[in-house]
């Protein structure tokens, strides 16, 4: 329990530390990890794997996921072939109402009254998304997601020479933002974060035409691009953080074997979220094997890229089934 | 390290307060009132209905003349919330049960009402009656809003299921009534005589607002249009 409040208060902000208490096998292990042959042996096998090229495998899948769910929106508008209706916000799946969880929550706080209608479609997606891993939303459907990635990746290269740098903001930035945009909601009476949600501008614009506001949408990926890495998803997107909470009780999730674990960092220098992988640092895994915290996206991108497949996909109690 | 996080929590305070307004600014349209809207059929006082839509637009996908249009971000909290725009396209009710009010998901669009008679979006008023042709005892005969026009209207006489476009129905009368004959509501507005020429259309208490008059209207600027969000008894 004292774990699932620790995830929590970093997904909150909170920057991660060496655990208080280590099992007695993680005591061993890290003892055991720290003699000289070991060390020695741990830089042979770091030299030895030069050559591993991560793959892109959940990557390629991710982003067929993002582009065939928006996909999906549009056509089912456009051509009419009715299997979803409506835009990310809110909407019918074959009939069936969903409605985004944080845009429910909004219009929930300032009408201060909720129809069965919303109850039904928020209720659907909470069980959906407590089943599939919560910020999953973020990773394989949010379609400023993978603009964000680009940018990103851009970002990435103009850093490398030198062009631009990286400013970080404290990440208790977006719990603020996420308690200051309720506290909005209900004082003011209006949908406030709706104006500057990426997620429903740009999920309308698909669907409905191009509207000005997404020049709001193109000036975050600036930002991202000459500023701060992936400025919005990290330390601004209310969203993410009310997924994050549906997520730290997710089944499916990213663990970690500190056996396998080299403590190269190559994981948390590719990751949207690096204080999740706090634990692969050496030293700081309470346990031999952790599940990687709620603020973890399910993107898989440190599950391509460790090359002692330390991080994995694994989904709760599955094994034990099988 | 400690002057590094000092400026990383000034960039933070700074970035959350920009964002915070930004958002906030959407809050300018609206106290500025500098937009009025007509809303789709069922929609709550304009407060509680910015409050209350989820801005996703299944009324716009199940109407079957595309009345609806979603605001842009000139509408400040009114982004991505529905209107219709009457002197292009009008609702004329071509789907029979209020299908926008049966698709909102959270009740904006109130599910109190489920018939078109229920409907108060605003009322019919004789804002330009210097231009009603009846007033004039002129008739009027070709396309209402001439062949170019791409607004469409449903003609029961035509087809029952299917809306047409406005062009291409042209018209031959010798007095113009088309604010009367196209309206879809039963008792809505009737044509009073003014003498043996001259007549004027006269709005009843039945009106909804759904500003079909006001875009089959052939006089420029429209001699009839919606009183958004008016009623009936405080015009009269």
């Amino acid at each position: 329990m004292n774990r699932m409040v620790e995830d929590f208060a970093v997904m909150l902000g909170r920057t991660p530390d060496k655990p208080a208490h280590c099992t007695p096998e993680a005591t061993r292990m890290l003892a055991a990890k720290r003699t000289p042959e070991a060390v020695i042996e741990r830089r042979r096998c770091i030299a030895g794997e030069k050559d591993h090229k991560p793959n892109h495998f959940w990557r390629n899948w991710r982003w067929v996921s993002i582009i065939a769910v928006n996909l999906l929106f549009v056509l089912s508008y456009r051509i009419d072939i009715q299997v979803v209706e409506g835009a990310l916000t809110a909407s019918r799946f074959v009939g069936f109402h969903m409605a985004d969880l944080n845009s429910a929550l909004q219009v929930m706080l300032a009408y201060k009254h909720v129809v069965i209608n919303l109850v039904i479609g928020t209720g659907t997606v909470l069980i959906f998304w407590l089943l599939l891993g919560g910020r999953s939303f973020c990773a394989w459907v949010c379609p400023y997601h993978l603009l964000s990635e680009i940018a990103e990746q851009v970002h990435l290269k103009l850093a490398a020479k030198k062009i631009v740098g990286d400013h970080a903001l404290h990440r208790g930035t977006r719990t603020v933002l996420w308690l200051v945009f309720a506290g909005l909601a209900i004082v003011t009476g209006y949908t406030v974060f709706e104006v500057i949600s990426p997620v429903g501008i740009l999920s309308r614009a698909f669907t409905y035409g191009a509207s000005l506001a997404l020049l709001w949408v193109a000036f975050l990926l600036v930002i991202e691009i000459v500023y701060s890495r992936r400025f919005w998803c990290r330390y601004i997107c209310p969203i993410g953080l009310t997924y994050g909470v549906v997520g730290a009780f997710s089944p499916v999730r990213v663990v970690y074997d500190m056996e396998k674990c080299l403590h190269e960092g190559k994981c948390r220098k590719v990751c949207l979220v690096p204080h999740v992988l706090g634990m692969t640092r050496l030293g700081y895994a309470s346990d031999v094997k952790r599940a990687v915290g709620a603020d973890c996206t399910r993107c898989g991108m440190c599950v391509e890229v460790c090359p002692s497949r330390a991080l994995r996909f694994e989904i709760k109690g599955l094994d034990k089934l099988l | 390290m400690i002057d590094q996080d000092r400026r990383r929590l000034i960039r933070s305070l700074l970035f959350g307060a920009a964002v915070t307004n930004a958002a906030l600014a959407g809050y300018l349209p609206v106290v500025r009132r500098s937009y009025v809207r007509l809303r789709p059929p069922g929609a709550l006082e304009e407060h509680e209905f910015l409050a209350a839509c989820i801005k996703c637009g299944q009324c716009v996908q199940v109407c079957p003349v595309k009345a609806i249009k979603l605001a842009d971000a000139g509408d400040g909290f009114g982004l991505g919330v529905p209107h219709i725009e009457a002197r292009t396209q009008a609702c004329d009710f071509s789907c029979d049960a209020v299908q926008c009010v049966l698709a909102c998901p959270t009740g904006a669009l109130s599910h109190d009402l489920s018939k078109k008679e229920q409907v108060r979006m605003g009322v019919a008023v004789l804002s330009n009656p210097d231009g009603c042709l009846a007033r004039q005892g002129r008739g009027f005969s070709g396309p209402a809003r001439g062949a170019a026009f791409p607004g469409i209207h449903r003609y029961s006489e035509i087809n029952r299921w299917k809306p047409i476009p406005i062009a291409d129905h042209p018209y031959q009368l010798d007095l113009c009534d088309l604010c009367v004959r196209e309206c879809p509501i039963t008792g809505a507005i009737r044509i009073e005589r003014l003498d043996e020429h001259r007549a004027t259309p006269v709005v009843e208490k039945a009106c909804v607002g759904c500003g079909m008059c006001e875009m089959i209207c052939p006089a420029e600027p429209p001699a009839i249009t919606i009183d958004i969000r008016g009623t009936w008894e405080a015009r009269s």
